[in-house]
């Protein structure tokens, strides 16, 4: 069962054991509904906690399982197809020194009532001059390319879903595959959903054609979304990620006694989060919207997001959202600023030290009609803005704690039919 | 361990308390047009979310659990 590595056999067979253990003992207490939901929660459960010193065990066995459990647990009622539309944007990110800019489009379209098919292409013209660039090298310059297929396939109650992204940039690329299933119960009360994601990175550096190097990463998903009242939608969703391999920069320095070394990660991390999100009609043909996540990783950060957001119908066409994020967390066990020992792992990388970053968004939307009798073509802008603030990472030029400002800018023009 | 055992524990026994009671659905369809408004929705622009996961990705330590899905890059 266990695909590699060998040492990771003892571990599998152990696991599979003690949940099917757990899985009879409970089953046996339930109709044949509830232990189709407690073969899927059992897999479920151990898909999402079973990752911590092994990610790469037994990942076929696990898809096959957790499909298999939730095919199962279909019912006779059919779910929807997402709805088929296409999407042009343009996006751009500016601060710090960087600006990141670029067209991205997204075409899904529906086959035969049952299945749904999308494609999607992201680019990132990057300009880069931020701080650690301009302290320790040259701003420069590249392009990232990002490609997307997916495939959604109703079954029944549920949805399953098969996509795959390919990103590209000179020196860096990176693959990913997941598979997502989401299956209605209760009469439709309650949408629960399980997913994986298998990434495999391939690192380059610039100037040094026989460098290279890989990250591994593993993803896997649980959520559910619950109808509260006939006004109020609740989900809660957990994710457990795994990084194996070069989790560095090959261009990113730490200071040791203020002289730049190269940086040195760890080469493993697990990270889990927890997000809880709250929407409710409030009248007046108005929404509030509140989520909240909480991130910890064995790398000893832990980071709190938390979003506040009102979305309001305007006359027939105009659909307006406000939105105010907050983000807080705190350094990783081997970032400093400027270390004064030596140690295995030394880290100035400034996303893993203690910052926030918080500001408010405004996003309308407006219809334009409808063309060809199909087409439904609307307007989309959005717009944040966004101070980051760091406690522990250091301007050397001027010797103050660095802060900057930020814009997010999305302007997009949609179809559905 | 602790944690995980607490936490498959107790999602074995939310499994069981929901499906062996036979829960009718106490919002019934005809009750949910609120819900199907856009403004209920927690995603609505695939494109937008995926570059707004992308703008935090690359700058926050946190990741994760958010239900948008995008390939690693090294532009950090």
């Amino acid at each position: 069962m266990c695909a590699r590595p060998p040492t990771a056999q003892p571990a599998c067979r152990e696991a599979a054991v003690a949940a099917t253990r757990l899985w009879r003992a409970l089953a046996a207490l339930g109709s044949p509904a509830a232990r189709r939901l407690l073969l899927i929660a059992a897999r479920c459960v151990r898909a999402l906690f079973a990752t911590d010193d092994r990610p790469a065990c037994a990942d076929a066995a696990r898809l096959a399982g957790l499909v298999g459990g939730v095919l199962a647990a279909a019912g006779a009622k059919g779910a929807d197809l997402p709805e088929d539309r296409a999407d042009t944007m343009f996006h751009l990110y500016d601060g710090g020194g960087v600006t990141a800019l670029g067209p991205a489009v997204l075409i899904r379209k529906s086959l035969f009532d049952r299945v749904s098919l999308t494609g999607s292409y992201f680019v990132d013209i990057v300009s880069n001059a931020s701080i650690d660039v301009v302290t320790t090298a040259s701003p420069y310059h590249e392009t990232r390319k990002e490609a997307g297929l997916g495939l959604d396939y109703v079954y029944h109650d549920a949805t399953i879903s098969l996509s795959g992204t390919h990103s590209k940039e000179p020196d860096y690329t990176a693959d990913s595959t997941s598979v997502d299933v989401t299956q209605d119960v209760f009469g439709g009360m309650t949408t629960v959903s399980i997913g994986y994601t298998r990434g495999w990175d391939t690192v380059g550096k610039h100037g040094s054609p026989t460098f290279s190097a890989s990250a591994n990463h593993w993803q896997y998903r649980l959520g559910a979304t619950q109808v509260l009242t006939p006004r109020w939608l609740m989900s809660l969703n957990l994710e457990s990620v795994s990084d194996q391999g070069y989790l560095q920069s090959p261009y990113r320095v730490a200071r040791l006694f203020g002289a730049a070394i190269p940086e040195r990660d760890p080469s493993t991390r697990t990270g889990r989060a927890a997000l809880v999100r709250v929407v409710g009609d409030i009248g007046s043909r108005g929404a509030v919207r509140v989520q909240y996540r909480y991130f910890w990783d064995t790398w000893d950060i832990s980071a709190h997001t938390a979003e506040l957001g009102y979305s309001r119908h305007l006359g027939e066409r105009w659909l307006v959202d406000a939105y105010f994020r907050y983000y807080k967390q705190n350094h990783a066990l081997f970032y400093g600023d400027n270390f004064t020992a030596e140690r295995t792992y030394m880290s100035r990388n400034r996303q893993l030290s203690t910052f926030w970053d918080a500001g408010p968004g405004l996003k309308t939307s407006y219809s334009v009609g409808r063309y060809a009798s199909r087409f439904d073509v609307k307007v989309n802008a959005a717009y944040q803005w966004l101070r980051f603030q760091y406690s522990d990472f250091t301007d050397i030029r001027n010797g103050k704690l660095y802060s900057f400002n930020a814009s997010v800018l999305e302007l997009q023009l949609s179809a559905t039919y | 361990m602790k944690l995980r055992r607490t936490l498959a524990a107790g999602l074995m026994a939310g499994a069981t308390l929901l499906a062996g009671c036979g829960i009718e659905p106490w919002v019934k369809p005809y009750e949910r047009e609120r819900l199907a408004d856009p403004i209920m929705k927690f995603t609505r622009d695939p494109l937008a979310d995926k570059h707004r996961e992308h703008v935090f990705d690359v700058r926050e330590a946190a990741h994760g659990a958010t239900g948008v899905q995008g390939g690693g890059c090294g532009c950090n």
